[in-house]
């Protein structure tokens, strides 16, 4: 990995306290991760201890209470946001990929992936245009014109994955990508999320409870009772 | 940029249609009860038009011949005739009753005319069957919702009448049909006691010392000579030459006649703003509380639907939907379902409208007026949906 490049994903000391006085919670208690772009780290760590928190905190939906937040290089978070339109951020930076696909029911195949272009300002043609290459990076250029719901779940999760990397993001944030997904699925969503990374050298965050997955991670963030510690991961081949 | 709103309302089309036909059926009903009253009016108007007066002359001081009660000798015409500016009077006698027809009671107003010559102002402007009444007792022109064809022959009272005659649109304020007979004979039915009630006025009157008077020969034989004569009418149509001003004739009447004369307008007046005003105040009632369902229908509904989508907005706006692009679809779906609503209603209040017991009048004007009062409602009702959209957390998209 070449560290001279800038870190797609840098945390410094971030904090995110909820409530206030004596019933004030501490979920993240100076939490520090970096991510290079082209790796696919696992975050994993017991219920409570504060993933959810972490990954609302690094896709700009939930407010830190201190720390310092870079995404590709640009200050996001330093004692306060320093970006004025954080769904502008959202959407040209931070892919999400959540527990079930969460597509849009109302919009076929194409269309999910193409929205997202289309929310920053792409015409209609150049949207579909790249939604099609990253439906057929991912293999379901074949469903292109589907509904969703004619999609399997496995087929739902790619076009998830696509509508992710629809806006060139840095930074693609996975919430329990596999959890509903039997092993073997499971397995082709970490490869193809590793095939991604490496392809348009996007840092991919995975958020994961799923043993199946976890010894396929190089690097692994654990994080317990808000705070994170960083090993090796098996790295083990796909 | 996709139309998210469309695209949703294709996905579930069946469900928006229904919703929008049930919404329709609502609106239709508003529609209709605008109709009504439209038609109220409409009646009152064409009652007016069709009279082909200026100038309606009734007894001093009542509202009459249409609101009120109204009696005039039936000679008062000679002295109107005189004044000038008169072009042309006739005498007219209504009367509302209910008239046994096969088998069935239908209500009409019996109108009496002059039928010394046509076109006297009170006479049916124009006829769809027939010919006009030539003889001076017992023939008919009625209104053709009146429900009677022609030659058939029809017991209004105590004799029977032919029908001679169909016209159109001939109905009293209250929308019932009019049968046009000849004045005496309507004057008969209107004024003339029946046979028992003659014979015992008649003993009344002879009883009366006062008809008795030794020295007043036929005093008695007149009187009751008197009771048995019809000669009142309710008003006196008056046409006012060119060029006259029927305010100014009006005027001089009242002055040098002692009754009561109304000018068109003033007609106009009495029936649609007197007459009709407790209908029209409870038909106004009544669109509103249908304004305010058709309101809380529509909010439900775009409420409804955006609860059922509250993982998809926050989805949209986890992926950077700005808001006004949520608020877009909320609203252009609270529209669209008030275009299928109105389509729905105008279509379902045209269909049933011929088939209510009163003229229903669907206006175009009315028809827009509606369509843009319940973009307004729908826009208005959207606002709950969008305002609760706005609120969801883009974090409901994240688990945990």
């Amino acid at each position: 990995m070449d560290k001279v490049e800038i870190p797609a994903i840098r945390l410094t000391g971030l904090k995110k306290r909820y409530g206030s006085g004596e019933t004030a919670v501490d979920a993240l208690k100076g939490v520090d991760m970096t991510v290079w772009p082209g790796e696919v780290v696992g975050l994993v760590g017991p219920s409570g201890s504060g993933k959810s928190t972490l990954l609302k905190c690094l896709g700009a939906v939930i407010e830190p209470t201190a720390g310092r937040m870079e995404l590709a290089g640009e200050v996001i978070y330093d004692d306060g946001w320093k970006i004025r339109d954080l769904r502008a951020l959202r959407r040209d930076k931070i892919g999400f990929v959540f527990q079930a696909p969460y597509l849009i029911p109302f919009l076929d195949v194409t269309d999910n992936v193409a929205l997202l272009p289309m929310l920053a300002g792409q015409d209609n043609a150049s949207a579909r245009k790249r939604a099609l290459e990253l439906l057929t990076a991912l293999d379901v250029a074949h469903r292109a014109d589907a509904s969703v719901s004619q999609l399997s779940g496995g087929e739902q999760q790619r076009v998830a994955i696509a509508r992710s990397l629809a806006n060139h993001a840095p930074v693609i944030l996975a919430d329990e990508p596999t959890a509903p997904l039997d092993s073997a699925r499971a397995l082709t969503v970490v490869r193809i999320l590793n095939d991604l990374a490496r392809e348009y050298r996007t840092a991919i965050v995975v958020v994961t409870h799923d043993e199946k997955i976890i010894p396929t991670f190089k690097r692994i963030y654990h994080i317990r009772d808000g705070k994170t510690h960083e090993e090796a991961g098996e790295g083990r081949p796909i | 940029m996709i139309n998210l709103a469309a695209r949703d309302v294709l996905h579930g089309w069946g469900k928006f249609l229904f919703t929008g036909i049930g919404l329709g059926l609502l609106i239709g009903v508003t529609l209709t009860m605008a109709g009504v009253f439209r038609g109220m009016v409409d009646d009152g108007k064409v009652l007016i038009d069709n009279s082909g007066a200026d100038l309606w002359v009734v007894q001093q001081g009542t509202l009459g011949p249409y609101a009120e009660p109204s009696s005039l000798r039936d000679d008062v015409w000679r002295g109107i005739a005189g004044i000038d500016g008169v072009a042309e009077t006739g005498n007219a006698a209504y009367l509302t009753i209910q008239m046994a027809h096969h088998g069935k009671d239908t209500r009409v107003m019996i109108v009496g005319i002059e039928v010394d010559r046509p076109n006297r102002p009170g006479a049916p402007p124009y006829l769809t069957a027939g010919r006009p009444i030539l003889q001076g007792h017992y023939e008919a022109i009625a209104d053709e919702r009146a429900g009677l064809k022609l030659g058939e022959r029809v017991k209004i009272r105590r004799h029977d009448y032919t029908v001679v005659g169909l016209t159109r649109r001939m109905v009293s304020s209250s929308g019932d049909p009019m049968i046009f007979v000849p004045l005496k004979d309507a004057q008969e039915i209107q004024f003339l006691k029946d046979n028992d009630a003659l014979v015992n006025e008649r003993a009344r009157t002879a009883a009366n010392p006062a008809f008795n008077r030794p020295g007043v020969p036929g005093l008695l034989e007149a009187a009751q000579a008197a009771a048995t004569q019809a000669r009142n009418v309710n008003a006196v149509l008056v046409r006012v030459k060119p060029g006259a001003d029927p305010a100014a004739v009006a005027n001089e009447i009242q002055r040098w006649k002692r009754l009561t004369a109304y000018t068109r307008a003033q007609m106009e007046d009495i029936l649609i703003a007197k007459l009709i005003a407790t209908s029209a105040k409870q038909i106004g009632m009544f669109l509103v509380i249908l304004a305010i369902v058709t309101a809380a229908i529509v909010a439900f509904i775009i409420y409804t639907m955006t609860l059922a989508k509250v993982r998809e907005i926050a989805v949209l706006k986890l992926i950077g939907a700005k808001n006004r692009i949520i608020a877009g679809m909320i609203l252009q779906q609270a529209l669209a379902l008030g275009v299928i609503g109105f389509i729905v209603g105008r279509i379902a209040a045209g269909l049933w409208g011929p088939a209510f017991p009163k003229y229903v009048l669907l206006l175009p004007q009315d028809a827009m007026t509606g369509f843009a009062i319940i973009l307004t409602i729908c826009a208005l009702a959207s606002s709950v949906a969008i305002r609760t959209a706005l609120r969801i957390d883009p974090a409901e998209a994240i688990g945990g």
